[in-house]
């Protein structure tokens, strides 16, 4: 059974990714704010690590200092693109699914720019170890979990706790199901707003630096970044805007997704190049089959933030 | 006990471009009593407490908590000097508890404990008694169980000048009981509280004090032991104002639509319409008073049947007799379903039988002019869709209160706006432009509408000029019985002086016109007959030419229990 002990480690190394996108998507989606921008945010988070990385990867640094570094570098650059997101749909009021889309677009290409001048030796052989740290060097599977990983679970977990358990958290939900009434009873709306995008999109950022430096720690694991930001959109449904869930989605989520090159290991199930994308799109039918059965059971909790996608603005009368 | 000043306003004035909401108001408002602000629609008592309570800040003036001057800018500023207002439209996360929205946005030292905040809620409730439970969520209370919440979430944040905005208009006569006894209580652990309302019943009944407003003044204020209801209602509705409306005597009225007991509950289980009966006749413009709210809205809706759940008739008399039949209104399939039903003849009284005729043969008969009604046609609209009842041929205008919303489309120019009434018409699967452009262009160049173009968006029209085309568009359709809700609402003089005057056009012209309105003079001025609205009931039909503003007042603002207390 150890093969699917295996498959299962792989499954939650890999889902990480999206526990980071989802994690962020949901504080921001909580805010009232779809932010369709994931994506790019993702593959900028990715780029600004690794131009950080690039830069003093040859430095002589100590481990820890660089692991920091890199991580900072991620952080600053999603973060630099969720305030350009807020910016846009919440001071001017902009449609938030056109500026997401639009951001997506923007992030995906720039990182390719990007990645695509810098040196994959330097951004990744140094790192590869040291982001694996405990389990570095083991030879069985557990060294794919690194401290990338448990810094994805303690983080969802944390978000679930602010978000459900404190006041800057009750607020925060005000905010978006009703901002009116949150306004009314004096909370900053506006700030909470930014704070919660800005916050969320650095999330979302660790999660594409995780994916490109970690767990693929491969020349082109860019390239197929983008495609793992819709599905961490796609995870905010599946967890039912609730962060400490999205460890149990991704999970799922990486199971069925690396379903297909698992299988073929498997002798009596033939799989082909034609049926594997048929396999990959397995987590969007799950997406699918989830939102059929919450919105039949029509449980209120289970419903997106009220206000979702709608801008607030104080109505002058 | 020595009276205490709570509450000083001195000189409150506040304008929203040049309409003046409240000039120069003065009011007082001492510890442990209940003020009542008594007013008409519109007569600024809202937007009076809303600058009390922050949402607004006055133009002049000043306002003194406890002696002293303060400045309030804000909601939060409000709270700070102990003042809280209960809206008439709750502002409730319904996805939280109660005890989460009681809580929300208050800043307290220590941890965020939601067992702590529920013991103060039911400490609170139970010392006024209430019965709420704090972990209910909102989203499975009643309406009055919402208003408990407010009011809790007000006193949890120490307030001891409370203002509720309308709190009755929403509650069944039991609950209002119960607010009140509530309300006592309150009054009597020292707190003041200020109740706007138009249900002159409730103000004799609950508070101390009355200040009465009109149009943005400050009348008087009276003790409530020394008034009466019709020294109350004088007050508020003031003198009668002459307008020149023209207005001509009907010419042969006849019963066109006949309302007939008609009942209608609405989401909340509320009974908003209440048995209500009458006629309106052709040739006739019949006014609706009520104050706001009191189902005229769904009244209208209920006929143009927007509103499928009533219970009731409405009957609509179509004066056909002898009349040609035409393919106007009517489909090619109502004709010939009438025509089985043997309701045409010819000019020599001949019955007329379609059978064995084909679809042509038909239409050029009929387009001849030589297929007469028999009789007046009778239609029930009961239980039919708005495009049932025009398929019927019931020419049915209908000018909703909320113009951009269910009126017009404001993205859209002024010739597809047109097009929502004839989209239907011309070939199979595409659309005729060209008639709706001509329409477009003749309601703008008749009723001068001021406008960049026939395609520019409605929505940046002035309130006036939107109004033009909506009703231009109704007018056009040639309708036997137009409907008008609050149709000069916002509207400058030179424009509402347009559209009485379309109205009487339409009245001269046989139309039945039904005219819902908030201003006495203007009803009285223009209607034939008035009907008189008060909480879903028809409280009387009274003669527009002898009636009085007093004698309508008292319509509109007793309430049943009087009523029933009187008879």
């Amino acid at each position: 059974m150890n093969m699917w002990l295996n498959f299962l480690i792989d499954s939650l190394a890999f889902g990480a990714t999206f526990m980071y996108g989802s994690t962020g998507e949901i504080l921001t989606e909580k805010a009232g704010h779809l932010n369709l921008g994931i994506p790019g945010i993702m593959c900028m988070g990715g780029a600004g690590g690794c131009l950080v990385l690039n830069a003093i990867g040859k430095s002589g640094l100590p481990g820890f200092l660089i692991v920091i570094l890199g991580v900072l570098g991620a952080l600053a650059l999603s973060m630099l693109c969720g305030l350009i997101y807020s910016f846009l749909t919440v001071t001017l009021r902009a449609n938030q699914n056109v500026t997401g889309l639009a951001l997506t677009t923007f992030g995906g290409g720039l990182m390719k720019v990007i990645m695509s001048k810098m040196d994959a030796t330097v951004y990744l052989v140094g790192p590869k170890m040291l982001y694996r740290w405990p389990f570095a060097g083991r030879q069985d599977s557990l060294q794919c979990l690194g401290v990338l990983f448990f810094l994805a679970v303690i983080v969802a977990l944390a978000a679930s706790w602010v978000l459900f358990r404190t006041k800057v958290g009750l607020h925060l939900r005000a905010v978006g199901e009703n901002p009116a009434t949150a306004d009314a009873v004096g909370i900053n709306v506006t700030k909470y707003k930014y704070a919660a995008t800005c916050i969320g999109s650095g999330i979302a950022g660790l999660g594409g630096f995780y994916y490109i430096i970690d767990y693929m720690a491969s020349q082109e694991a860019y390239l197929s970044l983008e495609a793992f930001g819709w599905l961490s959109i796609a995870l905010v449904i599946f967890a039912l805007w609730r962060p400490h869930l999205t460890i149990i989605g991704s999970t799922v989520f990486g199971f069925l997704f690396s379903a297909s090159s698992f299988i073929t290991n498997i002798s009596w199930i033939r799989v082909t190049m034609a049926t594997k994308p048929i396999l990959q799109m397995l987590p969007y039918v799950v997406t699918i089959l989830v939102l059929v059965v919450t919105s039949v059971r029509n449980k209120r909790e289970n419903q997106p933030p009220q206000s979702l996608g709608l801008p607030y603005f104080r109505e002058e009368r | 006990m020595e009276k205490q000043l709570a509450l000083q306003l001195r000189g409150i004035t506040k304008r929203f471009g040049r309409v003046v909401a409240n000039n120069h108001v003065d009011l007082d408002v001492n510890r442990g009593e209940i003020l009542a602000i008594l007013g008409e629609n519109g007569c600024g008592k809202t937007t009076l407490m809303n600058m009390i309570a922050g949402i607004y800040f006055p133009d002049e003036g000043h306002i003194y908590v406890d002696g002293q001057e303060v400045v309030i800018r804000s909601p939060k500023d409000a709270f700070d000097h102990r003042i809280g207002m209960i809206h008439q439209h709750f502002k409730l996360v319904d996805l939280f508890t109660a005890a989460e929205n009681i809580v929300l946005g208050v800043h307290e030292e220590g941890r965020y404990n939601l067992k702590e905040v529920n013991q103060r809620v039911t400490e609170i409730a139970g010392k006024y008694g209430f019965h709420i439970d704090p972990r209910k969520k909102i989203y499975d209370m009643s309406v009055s169980e919402k208003q408990t919440v407010e009011i809790i979430k007000v006193l949890y944040r120490g307030a001891d000048i409370l203002i509720l905005d309308e709190p009755t208009a929403v509650l069944t006569p039991q609950e209002i009981d119960k607010l009140f006894d509530v309300l006592r209580r309150m009054r009597a652990d020292g707190k003041s509280i200020i109740i706007i309302t138009h249900k002159l019943h409730e103000v004799l009944d609950v508070s101390d004090r009355v200040a009465i407003l009109r149009r943005g003044e400050h009348i008087a204020t009276v003790n409530t032991a020394e008034t009466n209801e019709s020294q109350l209602t004088e007050m508020m509705v003031g003198e009668k104002v002459s307008l020149d409306i023209e207005r001509n005597d009907p010419v042969d009225a006849a019963p066109r639509l006949e309302v007939m007991h008609l009942n209608l509950h609405n989401a909340e289980g509320l009974h908003v319409l209440r048995d209500v009966t009458f006629t309106a006749n052709g040739g006739e413009i019949l006014g609706i008073a009520g104050i706001a709210g009191s189902g005229q809205r769904e009244l209208l809706e209920a006929i143009a049947g927007l509103q499928p759940q009533m219970e009731g008739d409405v009957i609509f008399h179509n004066p056909k007799k002898d009349k040609p039949v035409t393919f106007f209104h009517k489909s090619m399939k109502r004709v010939r379903e009438l025509g089985a039903q043997g309701m045409f003849h010819d000019q020599n009284m001949k019955p007329v039988s379609f059978d064995g005729m084909s679809t042509a043969e038909i239409r050029k008969w009929v387009e001849s002019g030589n297929v007469l009604f028999k009789e007046d046609e009778i239609i029930d609209l009961r239980d039919k869709t708005p495009l049932e009842i025009r398929q019927l041929g019931v020419r049915l205008s209908f000018v909703p209160e909320d113009r951009l919303g269910m009126g017009l489309v404001g993205s859209m120019g002024i010739t597809d706006n047109m097009m929502l009434r004839s989209y239907r018409k011309g070939p199979a699967g595409f659309l005729d432009r060209k008639k709706p452009r001509e329409l477009a262009e003749e309601i703008i160049r008749e009723l001068k509408v001021n406008t960049p173009g026939v395609n520019s968006p409605v929505r940046r029209l002035s309130g006036g000029n939107v109004q033009k085309v909506l009703v231009g568009r109704e007018i056009a359709f040639t309708p036997k019985v137009l409907m008008a809700a609050y149709p000069v609402r916002g509207l400058d003089i030179n424009s509402s002086y347009t559209i009485y005057h379309l109205l009487n056009k339409q009245k001269e012209s046989g139309v039945a016109v039904i005219f819902v309105g908030e201003d006495l003079d203007v009803l009285l001025a223009l209607s034939d007959r008035i009907l008189v609205m008060n909480s879903g009931a028809v409280t009387g039909i009274v003669d527009a030419r002898h009636a009085t503003k007093e004698e309508i007042g008292l319509l509109m603002t007793k309430t049943d229990r009087a009523r029933k207390e009187e008879a």
